[in-house]
């Protein structure tokens, strides 16, 4: 089996630079995901911590639902849904239906699926904060607001961590799945690569040390970040 | 007298604290607080608006080759998680115990495949195993070609690989985890390091190790539809054939997410009852 490596070259002939491209279009799709899961986990956990009871009860049917189905029929049924609803509003309003990009609704698909577990990673850590420090916070009489920037999300990141960054590596590879509706990220552009050049194993082996690449370099950049937030608090080993 | 009992009761917090300090849970929530019953009304209607006006007349049509599929991802499900399970030890073990190089390949492979996406896994078994295979006459004319040409071998190793990896990480800690007591007493005495690994090391990781395989079983649950892009049928192809043959968007996946839940619930539910039945010394 001759692995021959000029397919992979970045100009055209060689499929490298398309490679690239559906990397690129992973990587947005995760942080742009991730960042949208993570400002619903935000919400979503002060909700189940401080909300009303019926507040309570409906994040606990979203976190269960989003945990307990497939994260490719989410995504088929949100990607769809989600287009088709916004048009829906629009037509409402009398604007005219809108082409929604696949990116925005790539995002927002694998933005919802990640808040359900960031809520759960952050109610989790929120809890770890001794209770204390954020009575501490209200009897200095800062608003609620204040109080979760200064206080509670700074007091919570060390025990939140391990957990967000567990998250951050579900979501750069739950962006394979948006393959099956047709966007072109990188599993994609690799499927499409390999089909017209024949030479699958090349290629799917190129896109596999992209996605490591993307996991090792991730891991390096997490544990700095880890080091920097836990900093001042004793060593646990 | 009634400062008496409460004496006796503050000594037996004294030497108790461990037990007393545990979590207590509140009182669960009624299910028919009028909030909930609010809630369940409006869900009621929500379920009625989907039967009423959504298309289901499919159904019965497509029913037997739904159980069909149903069954198929059971099967799918199980055997993986047996075989991957058992994968799963020598890879957790040889990390903790075993020879540097034997540790380096498993926590490789372990990084490997917990790097790359599973859809990704699958393909490159099936579309670039698949072809290497078949342009080796050795390989089509052997007695596994028959099966090597279809599709369920790749879609199985890629969930088995996949499950062993995820679990051998957590079987990494579970057998890190066994206190070095515990192992020391088998020693003293007089076990093998065979028997020591039969009687003690493995039952306890495994015992440690117990309350993520819910959660990884479940994970693994949810990884099976991936198979069905590489034509192996499963619940999740016989409702992609349905969406095919009815042009019907939603109700085949609202369906199909139902079916998933239930398998969900049934898996939770399954897993507590089995971890209720092994004892656990509650301190």
């Amino acid at each position: 089996m001759p692995f021959n490596l000029d397919i992979l070259a970045l100009s055209p002939p060689g499929w490298g630079g398309v490679l690239l491209g559906g990397l690129l279009a992973s990587l947005e799709l995760a942080v742009g995901g991730y960042l949208l899961g993570l400002v619903i986990g935000v919400g979503g956990a002060f909700g189940k911590l401080y909300g009303g009871p019926i507040l309570r009860d409906l994040l606990e049917i979203y976190t269960t639902l989003i945990r307990a189905v497939p994260e490719l029929v989410l995504i088929l049924l949100l990607y769809y849904a989600g287009t088709d609803a916004v048009n829906q509003l629009f037509l409402l309003i009398g604007l005219p239906a809108v082409d929604i990009s696949g990116l925005a609704a790539g995002i927002f698909v694998i933005g919802v699926v990640q808040g359900a577990y960031s809520t759960e990673v952050l109610r989790g850590a929120i809890q770890a904060v001794p209770p204390g420090q954020i009575e501490a916070a209200r009897a200095y009489g800062m608003s609620p607001f204040l109080a979760l920037r200064r206080v509670t999300l700074p007091a919570m990141l060390p025990y939140a961590i391990p957990g967000l960054s567990n998250l951050w590596m579900i979501a750069t590879k739950d962006t394979a799945l948006l393959a099956v509706v047709g966007f072109s990220e990188l599993a994609l552009v690799t499927r499409q690569a390999a089909g017209s050049t024949k030479a699958y194993m090349t290629f799917y082996l190129a896109a596999g040390a992209l996605y490591l690449l993307v996991t090792l370099f991730s891991n390096v950049v997490i544990s700095f970040i880890e080091r920097h937030a836990r900093r001042g608090m004793p060593r646990t080993v | 007298m009634r400062d008496a009992a409460c004496l006796a009761r503050c000594d037996g917090m004294n030497q108790e604290t461990v037990t007393l300090s545990a979590y207590v849970p509140p009182k669960a929530r009624s299910l028919f607080e009028p909030h909930r019953l609010f809630l369940m009304a409006v869900f009621l209607v929500i379920v009625f608006c989907a039967v009423w006006f959504l298309r289901w007349d499919w159904l019965p049509k497509y029913g037997p080759r739904l159980a069909y599929g149903v069954w198929q991802t059971l099967v799918m499900l199980f055997w993986t998680s047996v075989i991957g399970f058992l994968l799963a030890l020598p890879i957790g073990l040889v990390q903790v115990t075993g020879p540097r190089p034997l540790a380096w390949l498993a926590k490789g492979f372990c990084t490997i495949i917990r790097g790359t996406p599973l859809l990704l896994q699958i393909w490159l078994l099936y579309y670039g195993l698949g072809s290497l295979f078949a342009q080796y006459p050795e390989v089509r004319s052997s007695f596994l070609w028959p099966y090597l040409r279809q599709a369920w071998p790749y879609g199985f190793t890629a969930l088995m690989l996949s499950f062993a990896a995820y679990e051998g990480e957590v079987m990494r800690g579970a057998f890190a985890g066994v206190p070095r007591g515990e192992l020391e007493a088998a020693r003293a005495f007089g076990m093998g390091r065979w028997t020591m690994f039969r009687r003690i090391w493995l039952p306890r990781a495994i015992h440690r190790a117990l309350p993520t395989l819910t959660g990884e079983t479940v994970l693994q649950l949810k990884a099976t539809p991936l198979v069905a892009t590489i034509t192996v049928i499963d619940v999740y192809a016989v409702i992609s054939k349905i969406r095919q043959d009815t042009f019907l968007t939603y109700e085949p996946l609202l369906l199909l997410a139902l079916i998933y839940l239930c398998l969900t619930g049934i898996l939770v539910g399954g897993f507590r009852l089995l971890e209720r039945r092994i004892p656990t010394r509650s301190a």
